[in-house]
């Protein structure tokens, strides 16, 4: 078993204006993710899972502690990450073809090359015959698609994706899951998964970690040995139930049920 | 490539690409509609100031006559010096105004995105914005001479503070969640700014441009009616002094028809740029 993310005493304040103080947004978080695990955490809003990912990501640096990525540690982002952003990020002024191809051109890589891979992945979202149009012209699920194939044509090693599904529909977000399996599956990536709904967390995942309200910290980390591959059937399985139950029951200790 | 993996399945995205988007059938009429009754008035306005004089209301020393005033033109275009003086007038407003964006730009970017910049700046574009520029003509006028010199520093001047002012407010209300992606794909500096910071500027930078276009203007004419030896300024003044009001007129109409020309220019400018932006409804 090889480590593929490791988080070490992680702690995080963000400057509080209003007060002058200090907000502590993260409090000694350790964490290990496997290499090719599909880890999920959830918690109650405003426990600082976001924050926890642009730390990940190097985007933010943490307070105290350190974040490794295959042992080295990570000081800003790098080609071995990508971010799907929890809020509609795409760049409005570039077609959905030309946010695909942001992070490539970022990475310098251009020309054919470049417009075949966003093409492939532009299709695998099932936008193709979209490409031309606006991110204002897309719905909401839409724009969710683009903002994961921008992430996935940069074949990052670890995925880490901010409540991607939020804005789906429920027939079209178990659509998503069920393909978003078929990926991880198929590249063997690392995907680190934030979700508010418990469900989906335990349908994707080998783990589910449970943060406390805020602060955040690690409250419990939930292993999920239900068979793989797995099919929708398996969210009416009784031991999925009972997954729920448990998780349901930890957070709600924790001050009140998960947001929205 | 192997064949991709579908995550999705749209329907039939042709479907909906093909039919035609709705807000386009819409704004036709509407835009005849703003045309005509715009149109209407501003003609309706004139023949009222023909009639006025025409009847014998008003002396047409005072107001001249949109009849005068053609003929004011004709005259001057078939006497030829008018050319020498819409050629000095143009240089002047586009060697300033030319240099004040080349200049204006640059130095809002730099304010907007660097703390240093803009404690060390903005003071002095804070200043230079409370005072209008023109005050500064006598000064000019001691430094660079009565020619073309002083009129480029004033229409300059006049232009660089609202390209800069609004280059900077436009780089300040860029959203952080735009640099957080370009961050996060690792892009570099000159990345950050052509991809992320320029194209969510680009309603301010234009807002400022037209303003910049105005006081520029401004600089034209105030700086040759005050000094000058040339220009369509000049020859408004020169008329002035004779109460040749069919002249002046002229000369205002000259202004009038650059300051709308340049307007409408910077308006197609900046729709090319500003497509990817939801289309308000039309009104
Ligand atoms: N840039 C910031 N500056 C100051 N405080 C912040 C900032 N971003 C987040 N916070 C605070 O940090 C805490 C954690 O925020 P975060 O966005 O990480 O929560 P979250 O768990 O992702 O919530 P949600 O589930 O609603 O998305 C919140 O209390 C929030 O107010
Ligand atoms: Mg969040």
């Amino acid at each position: 078993m090889t480590v593929k993310l490791e988080a070490r005493n992680i702690s995080l304040s963000y400057g509080d204006p209003a007060s002058g103080g200090n907000l502590l947004a993260l409090s000694d978080i350790n964490l290990q993710v496997r290499e090719g695990e599909f880890v999920s955490i959830v918690g109650p809003s405003g426990c600082g899972k976001t924050t926890f990912l642009s730390v990940v990501d190097g985007l933010i640096r943490a307070s105290a502690g350190q974040i490794l990525v295959d042992g080295h540690v990570v000081t800003k982002p790098g080609r071995d990450r990508a971010v799907v952003f929890q809020d509609a990020s795409l760049l409005p002024w570039r077609s959905v073809r030309r946010n695909v191809l942001y992070g490539l051109e970022c990475a310098g890589i251009t020309g054919r090359p470049a417009e075949e891979r966003a093409a492939h992945f532009i299709d695998m979202v099932g936008l193709r015959g979209f490409e031309e149009r606006y991110p204002y012209q897309l719905s909401g699920g839409m724009q969710q698609r683009v903002n994961l194939a921008r992430a996935l044509v940069m074949d990052p090693e670890l995925l880490l994706m901010d409540e991607p599904f939020a804005a789906l529909d429920a027939q079209t977000r178990e659509m998503m899951q069920e393909e978003l399996l078929q990926i991880w599956r198929a590249s063997g990536k690392t995907v680190l998964f934030i979700t508010h709904q418990i469900d989906e967390a335990i349908f994707l995942s080998d783990r589910v970690i449970v943060f406390s309200a805020r602060p955040g910290r690690v409250k419990e980390s939930v292993d999920i040995t239900l068979d793989r591959p797995r099919s929708l059937k398996l969210k009416r399985d009784p031991r999925f139930h009972a997954l729920e139950d448990r998780i349901w029951g930890l957070i709600q200790e924790d001050g009140g049920p998960p947001a929205r | 490539m192997r064949k991709p993996l579908r995550i999705m399945t749209t329907p039939s995205p042709q479907a909906t690409l093909d039919a035609p988007p709705k807000a386009a059938g819409l704004a036709w009429p509407l835009r005849w509609q703003r045309r005509l009754i715009g149109g209407a008035t501003v003609l309706g306005l004139v023949a009222l100031w023909q009639a006025v004089v025409s009847l014998g209301l008003i002396d047409p020393l005072y107001i001249s006559s949109p009849v005068l005033v053609i003929q004011a033109g004709i005259g001057a275009f078939q006497d030829g010096d008018i050319w020498a003086d819409i050629r000095v007038s143009s240089i002047e407003f586009c060697v300033g105004y030319l240099a004040a964006i080349a200049i204006g730009i640059p130095l809002g970017l730099a304010t907007g995105m660097n703390r240093r910049f803009s404690y060390l700046l903005g003071p002095f574009i804070d200043i230079m914005n409370a005072v209008p520029r023109v005050t500064f003509l006598p000064i000019l006028i001691l430094w660079f001479g009565i020619g073309l010199w002083s009129k480029f520093a004033v229409v300059f001047l006049g232009a660089l503070v609202p390209i800069a002012i609004a280059t900077d407010t436009g780089v300040r209300t860029n959203e952080a969640r735009f640099v957080r992606v370009a961050r996060s794909f690792g892009a570099s500096r000159l990345k950050l700014l052509t991809s992320i910071i320029l194209p969510g500027t680009v309603p301010y930078l234009f807002t400022g441009l037209k303003y910049g276009a105005g006081r520029a203007l401004l600089g034209v004419v105030v700086g040759e009616l005050y000094a000058s030896t040339a220009g369509v300024g000049h020859m408004i003044a020169d008329a002035g002094n004779l109460f040749d009001t069919s002249t002046v007129m002229f000369g205002v109409t000259l202004f009038m028809v650059t300051g709308i020309g340049v307007t409408t220019l910077l308006n197609r400018i900046e729709q090319h740029f500003d497509r990817w932006r939801p289309q308000e409804q039309q009104r």
